[in-house]
């Protein structure tokens, strides 16, 4: 149990998902376009990670100690039915929050940080307390990382670019000096 | 005439629409994975299995699978294809496996698979299915390689683990850290841009001489 807030921030800071682990990069680069979707959008990844977390967690212990060359399949299934059942269950108890969400819902499907999170979640050994921290600070960090690009591209339309540099190029480019940053919280704690 | 076409389709994934360069997709595998050339070329032999074995039997059993439930089926198709993957990396190369860890597996969301077969091995025959995914598979081999073999030059000063410079050779370790692969695909895009550029500019002349010429 002590572990839990160093898993926590090691995920949030220090093994960002999308800065250092290179996943999600998909919506990361798609929809980071305004603060305000990207924030939605990562507080939805948020809730499906933490669902998958539990998900992964039962799957491990109780299923596939029995067949461990079903995981992928399993986890993969798993994940999309998650998705959808998430979908249904929100348009039916808030049409407004559904209505917010739009595209992004269905979509979180491939996202590949969410596979991640489950495999690297069973690689290490989490038990159910700290799948659930874990996914939580993946899931907080996914969207610190979403806001801080949109907010940088946000700017960056308003400024005179050339037109050379715009769109992709320029995206990875900021991404790369952010990651950098976040290179800075690699010596935050010495046990990852 | 059929020859061509299956040409044309192969050329299409290698170039015009590289998936990476020109589509950017599966930049996850794309990023993570190419610091260096060896993890680079084999995270593309792994991707190019799952994509031409999974777009084969999705054309072959396009008409029996049902469109409602098309993508999970495609889904579990490419699942298979990647445990399979997964398993003969390890058995025939640990080495590797260890170093690209979690990232075999995470082929299963890589975008670039799911979007050829909804897009292409959907709707097509067998044959140019299959040609389609080798030229995209091939495509996304030489994207991986060629950040692979930048990033572990600039970074490591090496080649597939053949040192290049000889002992003064300060290594650029940020390139094989997670911000070179940011940078440096940032750098090739520009380039791939500036290209684009330079030839829509280049057909513009030609167009505007031939308008003043006649």
């Amino acid at each position: 149990m002590d572990n839990l807030p160093w898993i926590f921030i090691s995920a949030l800071l220090v093994n960002n998902f999308v800065l250092t682990y290179f996943l999600g990069l998909c919506p990361f680069l798609g929809v980071s376009n305004s603060l305000e979707t990207s924030a939605r959008l990562g507080l939805a990844t948020t809730f499906v990670m933490l669902v998958t977390a539990v998900c992964a967690w039962v799957l491990n212990t109780y299923v596939l100690i029995h067949a461990p060359y079903l995981r992928l399949i399993c986890f993969i299934v798993v994940i999309a039915s998650t998705v959808q059942f998430i979908e249904m269950l929100i348009k039916k108890l808030s049409p407004a929050l559904f209505r917010a969400m739009g595209i992004f819902l269905p979509l979180i499907t491939t996202n590949c940080a969410i596979l991640g999170l489950a495999i690297f979640a069973t690689n290490r050994g989490y038990g159910f307390w700290e799948g659930i921290v874990y996914a939580l600070g993946a899931g907080i960090g996914f969207t610190l990382a979403l806001v801080l690009l949109a907010g940088l591209r946000e700017e960056a339309e308003l400024s005179s670019i050339p037109k050379l540099i715009q769109g992709t190029a320029m995206n990875l480019i900021i991404a790369g000096i952010l990651s950098m940053a976040f290179m800075g919280f690699a010596g935050l704690f010495s046990s990852t | 005439m059929k020859n061509n076409q299956s040409y044309e389709e192969f050329i299409k994934g290698v170039w015009r629409d590289n998936p990476v360069f020109a589509q950017v997709l599966g930049m996850c595998p794309m990023l993570a994975v190419t610091n260096s050339a060896v993890n680079a070329v084999a995270m593309g032999m792994a991707t190019f299995f799952v994509l031409v074995g999974s777009s084969f039997l999705v054309s072959s059993f396009r008409n029996w699978i049902p469109k409602q439930v098309r993508i999970s089926c495609f889904i579990i198709i490419i699942a298979t294809f990647v445990t399979i993957a997964d398993y003969t990396l390890l058995a025939l190369v640990p080495k590797v496996h260890k170093e690209l860890g979690a990232f075999i597996p995470l082929i299963v969301a890589n975008c670039l698979i799911l979007g050829r077969q909804e897009a292409f091995a959907s709707r097509y025959p067998t044959r140019l299915a299959v040609m389609d995914a080798v030229g995209m598979a091939t495509g996304f081999l030489l994207a991986l390689f060629s950040l692979g073999a930048v990033r572990e030059i600039l970074g490591d000063g090496a080649l597939f683990g053949v040192k290049l410079f000889g002992a003064n050779f300060e290594p650029w370790v940020i390139m094989i850290l997670p911000p070179g692969g940011f940078l440096t695909l940032g750098v090739i895009l520009l380039f791939f841009n500036w290209f684009k550029f330079k030839k829509d500019e280049f057909l513009e002349d030609v167009a505007e001489a031939e308008r003043s010429g006649h």
